[in-house]
């Protein structure tokens, strides 16, 4: 409820339009009020006078009550829908750019598909409850009220009569509004679960198949699905109950209205006019009243929505650039770890401790590491996607929590480790972060990235829409147009998260070759399972469960004999292995080949 | 906004392939579910015929009441006549309740009935379907479409007849009580359908704008949720807010104030065709009555039947709206559940003895039933009990049609797989599968706990044999380190584990079911080196004893195999061990050169 009254917030803009809808609402009821009266006066008078005249006008004013009041109907129908509309259009923009806004830590614990269903769902939700339902309340309130003064000024005692049947009637509607509301919840929470069975049984179907579990399969999903029968059953029956019973009740009120309306006509205390207008009005009240039922779970459906979307909404973005942020100019490029540690929410572990490192200008920095060991962690601190728990990470000496954040990152080129794309042309994929970029800029960086010849081999080059509902790319095309994309941003700072782990050999090939370009003048990190990789680093940096556990050169860190070595040698003995197998098998059965294969050996490293 | 918003075509388009128009085919084949039923559904259209009577009697009892209790100054009359008209109402309302209970047991029993038949039909289907049918697509049919057709079911059949039924009723009641005034109403009522078709067509085509304009903005929604990371670390968010503010979330705007204008416009033209009705009443059966040919309580009467005429109206183009609007999904319905079963058992199909694990195929060759060209071609393969078997070729080559043939999944279009010597058409699926473990290359895990998943192979497997599989394959260790140990959930929001990690488990799980022939299809994504180390042995206790066909990536794994074999284009272009082929320095040689190299 406190939310439902939260979101008023948002009709104040629009204020003079509710305004205006509320007039045309009260004077409609007005209006609505008046005709059950002119057919009273039709029978009374108009009959019982026998004047023509009085019928015509009669008839006259009927339709010209009718057109009145279709027109107000319009305007106040419109109008609310209007304002409920932008309500909705205010709120959606507001939730979409939050949500752009929260940090990766608020991302990393939430559901994609939760945050959609709140900007569209939650926020449909709300839009219907302000254009129709309250509408509807407000005008059930007026007709009340109207109906009441009308029926009691006529006759307090009939209208103590006739309206009886209204109290449970609506006592009714109110029970179940809150009722049906938990049982709807019910058979979600059931359907979801059908759901879930589909969808693992879909993804899994190779599994299921490979053991033979389908009958296994069918009997759970029976289960779920005759739980999803029965919780519908349960909503079913109290509709069941309640539609028959609320018309039954409006019909006893005309039983009422007639006998003891009846009998007052007969003793003359009353006219059948009356008795009718009686009717008329009872019957005009009904349908608002039933409608009393949709309204509440309109209501607990709206304050709900509301909820989930303020709960968004008050969630601060907690990594946002200072007041007085400092602009950053062209980076040199030192990057600084003092002293960082870093546990994120929800952890009991820290996935950085004590981190202390200092990368000059255009070094190339190797991260490696069993996974887990904080390397994704590390570099993710550098365009301060998260904050560290304890210490500070410098670039160029500033603490990035002190410079503005648009600066920092545009001078930041990242390649993630699943290089994702947007659903659009190759074009505008590349030119992402920069949309102003020329077309030659663009070729240049799809040229360097290894990535210009494959797209020209589509047939609309460029302009190939890739994503979803294009042109599916291979991993590796897509790791190259991804790192054209950072190519562009002509990045001071270059990361690379293990970029190269999804593609086969030869295009690991293409790519290493398209990253030595991109590398070359920029301060480079980058994450790396395979040694090729690392081995031209400046510095590798060894990590294990949160700490640099070693760094240097590859040399260094061989003649170390750490975790390093351990690491290197488990990798060459995999190859060597073979290597001495197949140099064993050549020599013994062709030994004329032997040349080949050891220059062969030698080439790999 | 003086330019249009169109949204791209394809949501425009999936839009208006859901909006079909009413199909009898359809509707027949939805039909079928409701057949069983029939019976319940006639003693229910009985009862609604009785309370329709007793409904539309109500405004004639009013006029009995006025006409010869009150204005003959009867009580005694009066009296009585409403002690009838309330038994009628409680007739009514007891049948009424009846109606509604058996109708929508009905309904929800048939949807229950369509899901089962769905799933079953799922659980028959071969491999290639769900090439095609991506899992959200299954989710709609069995979900989604299965939803509308509540509508069709539950409402919209039951409503048709009752809202005939109340035409038809008040019709008679009307036309008993007085022809010319009948005639009268009648008058208004083509501008009343005119009426109620041009809105439903202009609100259909709205709602349809309404519809794109919500999957619009869903699409653009999950893309920049899901890609927030590339949004913010290429500072996009403003640029993006402009695009959302101004096209997507604007077209919204859009399209719904175009559909409450046109929502607006309706109840107030019906509500002025109502209060032109009833004017016309007043005025020509005012005059009647004065002319004495009838009397006030029929005028009273007909003011009463004139909404109760409109009413069924207009509820019936709304039924009529979402009985066309259950159309598409049921088509899709149908659609699926005719989708063939490509693999069925034979009528006599045998169990499958306890085999030894000797597999071989016999000039095999295989394509796509949508598809002529040859995926495999004239395969020849002898492989004895207890080998293992690496397949190697170029991705495309078909090394996992091998594999999926000797699973059954598809079966040979030419030639014939023998596992034991037993032709695998000649026996059930569930009895060969049984003996057979297959771990894929992306390890799946259900929703549910490590020791669930692991039990999946075995369900009657004990705790002690659960673990003792996962210490075989190395997976021990890192299990009893999560947080519940081996109870730990896997889900969506629970615990996340590495590739490796799956991979293990996954292990486990074949190991536990202890196949005599398994199928192996090596992951090739990289895992860290230690556990790149832990799998490799895993993998040695799991291919032991066992007839193995594995589809290698791993050099060890290559070298370490009974049999390589090479395939090329579909065929089997060289088979032999590791040196042997090395020596013949062919295809292998050169594939070994070019491609196994770190």
């Amino acid at each position: 409820m406190k939310n439902l009254i939260r979101t008023a917030a948002f009709l104040k803009p629009y204020a003079w339009q509710v305004i205006a809808t509320l007039v045309m609402l009260l004077t409609l009821t007005g209006l609505n009020l008046l005709v059950p009266r002119i057919i009273q006066n039709v029978i009374d008078d108009g009959l019982l006078r026998g004047d023509t005249t009085y019928l015509i006008r009669s008839a006259l004013l009927l339709l010209g009550l009718g057109l009145g009041s279709a027109l107000l109907g319009m305007g106040n129908r419109y109008g609310s829908e209007w304002v409920a509309a932008h309500v909705g259009y205010d709120l959606r923009n507001r939730m979409y750019d939050h949500i752009q806004y929260l940090p990766f830590s608020y991302h990393d614990h939430a559901q994609s598909g939760q945050l959609i269903s709140r900007c569209i769902e939650d926020v449909r939700a709300i839009e219907r409850f302000a254009g129709s339902s309250i509408p509807e309340l407000v005008r059930f309130v007026f007709l009340t009220i109207g109906i009441l003064a009308v029926m009691v000024s006529a006759n307090a005692t009939l209208a103590l009569i006739s309206l009886l049947p209204m109290i449970p009637l609506i006592l009714m509607t109110a029970s179940f509004g809150t009722k049906i509301g938990k049982l709807f919840f019910a058979v979600d929470m059931a359907v979801g679960e059908v759901s879930n069975r589909l969808q693992e049984n879909v993804t899994g179907v190779q599994v299921v198949r490979a053991f033979a579990r389908e009958q296994y399969e069918i009997r759970r999903f029976e289960a779920a699905n005759k739980d999803v029968f029965v919780k519908w059953l349960h909503v079913i029956d109290e509709w069941a109950k309640i539609m028959p019973t609320t018309n039954w009740l409006i019909t006893i009120g005309t039983i009422l209205i007639l006998y003891f309306g009846g009998q007052m006509v007969i003793d003359g205390t009353l006219t059948i006019g009356a008795v009718v207008a009686f009717n008329a009005y009872l019957l005009m009240m009904a349908e608002p009243a039933q409608a009393l039922t949709g309204l509440v779970n309109a209501g607990g459906e709206a304050a709900a929505g509301a909820q989930r979307v303020f709960e968004v909404l008050d969630t601060e973005p907690d990594i946002r650039s200072k007041k007085d942020a400092l602009t950053l100019s062209t980076l040199r490029g030192e990057v600084e770890f003092r002293n960082v540690s870093l546990k994120y929410q929800d952890e009991k572990v820290s996935s950085l401790s004590d981190v202390n490192l200092q990368v000059h200008r255009n070094q190339i920095v190797a991260l490696i590491g069993p996974t887990g060991s904080g390397k994704t962690s590390l570099i993710n601190l550098i365009p301060r996607f998260y904050d560290v728990t304890d210490g500070a990470v410098l670039i160029d000496r500033h603490d990035v929590r002190d410079v503005e954040l648009t600066s920092l990152r545009r001078q930041i080129g990242i390649v993630l480790q699943t290089s994702l794309l947007f659903s659009d042309t190759i074009k505008a994929n590349i030119a992402y972060g920069r949309p102003d970029a020329t077309d030659e800029e663009i070729f240049a960086a799809a040229k360097a990235a290894q990535a210009h010849e494959f797209i020209e081999s589509f047939t609309k080059g460029y302009e190939t829409i890739v994503g979803e509902r294009g042109v599916t790319l291979s991993g590796g095309q897509r790791q190259r147009v991804a790192i054209a994309r950072a190519l562009l941003m002509d990045p001071r700072i270059l990361i690379l998260d293990d970029s190269l782990s999804s593609v086969d050999t030869q295009t690991e090939k293409l790519i290493q070759s398209a990253l030595d370009v991109l590398m070359e003048g920029r301060t480079t990190f980058v994450i790396a399972h395979r040694l090729s990789t690392v081995r031209r680093a400046d510095m590798i940096l060894v990590m294990d469960k949160g700490q640099i556990v070693e760094h240097g050169t590859h040399d260094e860190l061989l003649a170390r004999g750490g975790l390093y070595k351990e690491i290197h040698d488990l990798q060459l003995m995999q190859r060597d292995g073979f290597e001495e197998a197949m140099i064993e098998s050549i020599l013994t059965e062709k030994p004329q080949h032997e040349n080949t294969i050891i220059a062969g050996r030698s080439n790999s490293g | 906004m003086t330019t249009k918003i169109i949204p791209p075509t394809f949501i425009t388009q999936s839009e208006e392939q859901l909006d079909k128009g009413y199909d009898p085919r359809v509707a027949q084949g939805l039909m079928g579910f409701v057949k069983p039923y029939y019976g319940q559904m006639l003693f229910a259209l009985a009862l609604m015929v009785v309370v329709t009577a007793a409904s539309v009697s109500g405004p004639y009892f009013v006029k009995l009441a006025i006409d010869e209790g009150v204005n003959a100054k009867d009580p005694i009359a009066l009296r009585n006549i409403v002690l009838v008209y309330l038994l009628v109402s409680i007739v009514q309302l007891g049948f009424n309740y009846w109606r509604v209970r058996i109708m929508s047991r009905v309904g929800q029993h048939v949807l229950y009935d369509v899901r089962t038949t769905m799933f079953a039909h799922l659980q028959r289907l071969s491999l290639s379907f769900y090439n095609r049918y991506s899992v959200g697509r299954v989710i709609t049919r069995v979900i989604n479409d299965v939803g509308t057709l509540r509508e069709f079911v539950t409402w919209a059949v039951l409503a048709i007849v009752r809202n005939l039924l109340g035409i038809v009723g008040t019709l008679i009641a009307m036309i008993a009580l007085n022809f010319k005034l009948s005639l009268l109403t009648f008058a208004v009522l083509p501008l009343m359908v005119f009426a109620t078709i041009a809105f439903r067509k202009a609100a259909r085509k709205n709602y349809r704008k309404v519809r794109a304009a919500v999957s619009w903005a869903n699409s653009i929604l999950a893309e920049n949720v899901n890609g927030v990371r590339v949004v913010q670390a290429f500072s996009r968010q403003q640029r993006n807010h402009q695009t959302f503010s101004g096209y997507v979330n604007r077209y919204f705007l859009e399209t719904s104030l175009d559909a409450a204008w046109v929502a607006s416009l309706f109840t107030p033209v019906i509500d002025v065709l109502g209060a032109l009705a009833t004017a016309l009443v007043v005025y020509i059966g005012g005059t009647a009555v004065l002319g004495e040919s009838i009397t006030a309580g029929v005028l009273i009467a007909f003011v009463l039947y004139i909404d109760r005429f409109f009413e069924p109206i207009r509820d019936l183009s709304r039924r009529f709206d979402t009985l066309q609007s259950t159309m598409a999904g049921g088509e899709r319905i149908l659609e699926l559940l005719k989708t063939p079963v490509e693999v069925r058992d034979e009528e006599n199909a045998n169990e499958m003895e306890s085999i030894t694990g000797a597999v071989r195929f016999g000039h095999v060759s295989f394509h796509y039933s949508d598809d002529p060209a040859l995926v495999l071609d004239q395969i020849d393969l002898d492989v004895k009990p207890g080998e293992t078997v690496a397949l190697v070729g170029e991705t495309g080559a078909g090394k996992t049609t091998i594999v999926k043939l000797l699973a059954r999944f598809h079966d040979p279009t030419e030639g014939c797989v023998l596992v034991d010597g037993v032709d695998l058409r000649t026996v059930t699926q569930q009895s060969l599968r049984r003996q057979m473990g297959m771990v894929l290359q992306d390890p799946f895990l259900f929703n549910g706990t490590v020791k669930e998943n692991i039990l999946f192979g075995r369900l009657d497997a004990k705790d002690e044999e659960v673990i003792a599989a996962a210490k075989a394959v190395g997976a021990h260790d890192f299990i009893i380190n999560l947080k519940n140990g081996y109870d730990t959930s896997v889900e969506e929001g629970g615990v996340t584990l590495s590739v490796g990690q799956r991979q293990l488990i996954s292990f486990a799980r074949a190991l536990l079911a202890n196949p005599r022939i398994l199928i192996l299809d090596e992951a090739t994504s990289s895992v860290d080196t230690q556990t790149e180390h832990i799998i490799q042995s895993a993998l040695a206790t799991l291919l032991k004893g066992r007839t193995s066909f594995v589809i290698a990536h791993r050099l060890s794994t290559i070298t370490n195999a009974d049999k390589i074999v090479v395939i090329e284009g579909g065929k089997i272009v060289e088979q032999g061990t590791h040196t042997e082929l090395l020596t013949k320095q062919g295809v292998y040689y050169d594939l070994y050169r070019t491609g196994f190299q770190e």
